[in-house]
């Protein structure tokens, strides 16, 4: 039987230092996920799910366990080959968009697209693409500020979605949007995930995002209290 | 390098006002800079330009006795003048000036000073000699502004004065001063006072004699003549030279606390501009950057900015300097109340090197400054600066 599974954790632990002692913030998670998903780590605050999230982004590194993401163990990566998986893997979005506050909606979806060197006719057909998915091929030349949140959001989706990544994680993508908005961007995601079968991990709270999830990891004090699949 | 370049054109594009403010700062660095130095250097220039039209003309033949730190040396230096120059005194290329010791009495205090006789009509130097041709029963004399502060004297006043002529016989007589001058060559009036050359060789029963010869022209090469030596612009001149020399280290220093202070400026801004940009680096990160990257980026920032600044600079200082060049700084206030040689009106002197060497150091200041905050917070943990977490 093929192995689908892009991102396994192994007795994962992640510890903070505070002060002289410890603050653990992940204790013992034990998780895969398939190609394709569609989960979320739900929880509270400080339950670890931005923790763990950020640490199968590459962006942190365990304190101890192992964390496989397609392939590649996170703990054992150097900075330069971190920075590669996240560049040519990965795609992000963030609670709060994190776009580029001077960049127009088309200089935010080109970026990743031209740290992978794109040539300028691959990248326009490409974010031309991303923003059709996103419904914003006519904010083009505006810029986040000129922006509702729903749209920057929607900009972020297409940012993270332009190179067709493995896998998007997301951060409580909602936390900053209206009911309408949330389930439009919800709706995006899900139409993507189905359409190019890109995992999508979530990070959150949000009633309106656990409800379209199709796997639900509850975390608890660091540990993982539940795990439900739809 | 290629997309850093094309981010950091887009970034400083985008940033809009925020950019062109750093860039006027900066060029107004450039600029300040760049005009302050030449104002130095033209205070250089001018120190010799001035010795030049007041004092040495294009260069002097000196009685073999005469020394201007020594007036006791005056009573020995004159000499009838040489048949040789005759006739370049003759058509006005060369000016005889006989100077010897003397006494003044302004308010009944008695002030050594120096008489220098000259023809009133001579052209060569800048002095007001046509001051002294004038029809009066006294003698007219020309001082400078300093001089007539020291003596207290004024245009029009009456001063008694005292000399030995040639066979030591004391005499005295009252002057009249027709004229005040204003001269920032110092010792071309620090007590001096300029009579018709007629009058003091005849008050010096010394007809027909002189202590030196002015020339109107720079010559390659002029014959000796016994009892005389030859003084050259050159010569004359070294003594500012080396003054320039010295001049320039403390010049040096000036010029790099003006190159700190822009560096301050542009340090100040780099930092408050990446520490206030912690999310977008944390997002740069988080897209595939990596430290390296994001420094590269930030330090190609801060060199354009610079490059933004000189082109800037180029459209308005290149105006403002040429301008100034040719109208100069004159000082808001009496530059002769600051005791020391400087003209009323500064003319700046630049050179290509002064241009270019300012240009290429605040390119690699500012780059250097660009490079050293980016490499710091480049260093912090991406998940912090995607929160803009650190202080």
């Amino acid at each position: 039987m093929e192995n689908t599974s892009i991102i396994q954790t192994k007795e994962l632990v992640k510890k903070f230092p505070i002060g002289k002692s410890f603050f653990t913030a992940l204790n013992g998670i034990n998780l895969s996920f398939d190609k394709g998903e569609f989960a979320g780590l739900i929880g509270p605050s400080g339950s670890g799910k931005t923790t763990l999230l950020n640490i199968i982004g590459s962006l942190d590194t365990p304190t101890s366990g192992d964390v496989t993401v397609l392939g590649h163990s996170v703990g054992k990566l150097s900075a330069k080959q971190a920075a590669r998986l996240r560049k040519e893997q990965f795609g992000f979005i963030f609670q709060s968009y994190n776009l580029l506050a001077v960049h127009n909606v088309y200089e935010n979806v080109e970026f990743p697209l031209l740290l992978l060197k794109y040539n300028a006719n691959e990248r326009k057909k490409m974010i031309m693409d991303a923003l059709s998915w996103v419904g914003l091929t006519d904010k083009i030349k505006s810029k986040p500020p000129q922006l509702s949140g729903g749209e920057c959001q929607r900009v972020a989706i297409a940012r993270a979605m332009v190179k067709r990544p493995s896998l998007v994680l997301a951060d409580e993508p909602t936390a900053n949007l209206d009911a309408v908005n949330s389930h439009n961007i919800l709706q995006t995601m899900l139409k993507l995930n189905e359409e190019l079968k890109t995992t999508f991990l979530f990070a959150t709270h949000d009633e309106k995002v656990i409800n379209y999830l199709k796997r639900k990891i509850y975390l608890l004090d660091g540990k993982v209290d539940k795990d439900v699949i739809k | 390098m290629k997309i850093a370049l094309k981010l950091a054109y887009r970034n400083l594009l985008g940033a809009g006002l925020r950019t062109w403010l750093n860039v006027i700062v900066l060029s107004f660095s450039f600029v300040i800079i760049i005009w302050m130095k030449g104002i130095i250097i033209g205070w250089d220039y001018q120190a010799k330009t001035d010795m030049t039209n007041w004092e040495i003309g294009g260069g002097q033949y000196w009685h073999e006795n005469y020394d201007p730190f020594d007036p006791f040396t005056f009573a020995e230096s004159h000499g009838t003048i040489p048949e040789p120059l005759k006739k370049e005194i003759a058509l006005g290329e060369t000016e005889p000036t006989l100077i010897v010791s003397g006494h003044i009495y302004p308010q009944g205090r008695m002030i050594p000073i120096t008489l220098v006789g000259i023809n009133p009509e001579q052209k060569i130097l800048k002095l007001p000699t046509h001051m002294l041709d004038t029809q009066i029963t006294t003698i007219p004399a020309i001082i400078g502004l300093s001089s007539s502060r020291n003596f207290k004297l004024g245009k029009g006043d009456n001063v008694s004065i005292r000399w030995r002529d040639v066979n030591g016989m004391f005499d005295a007589t009252e002057i009249l001063i027709t004229d005040v001058f204003n001269c920032n060559v110092p010792s071309v009036e620090n007590g001096k006072i300029f009579m018709p050359l007629k009058k003091l060789q005849e008050m010096v029963v010394m007809e027909n004699e002189a202590t030196i010869f002015t020339f109107k022209n720079e010559k390659t090469e002029r014959e000796a003549i016994e009892g005389w030596t030859l003084k050259t612009k050159e010569d004359l001149t070294k003594s500012v030279d080396d003054l320039i020399k010295t001049k320039n280290a403390g010049q040096s220093v000036l010029y790099a606390v003006l190159l700190f202070l822009a560096m301050l400026a542009i340090f100040d801004t780099q930092v408050l501009s990446i520490f206030r940009r912690q999310k977008e680096i944390g997002t740069y990160v988080a897209l595939g950057y990596t430290r390296r990257e994001v420094v590269v980026l930030f330090t190609v920032e801060g060199a354009m900015y610079s490059i933004l600044a000189a082109i800037t600079s180029a459209i308005y200082g290149i105006p403002f300097l040429i301008w100034q060049a040719n109208v100069g700084w004159t000082m808001p206030i009496d530059s002769s109340e600051f005791g020391m040689a400087i003209a009323q009106t500064l003319y700046p002197v630049y050179s290509a090197g002064l241009i270019i060497t300012t240009v290429v150091i605040i390119v690699i200041v500012t780059t250097v400054v660009s490079y050293w905050p980016a490499k710091k917070i480049a260093k912090m943990n991406p998940t912090e600066a995607l929160r803009g977490k650190i202080q």
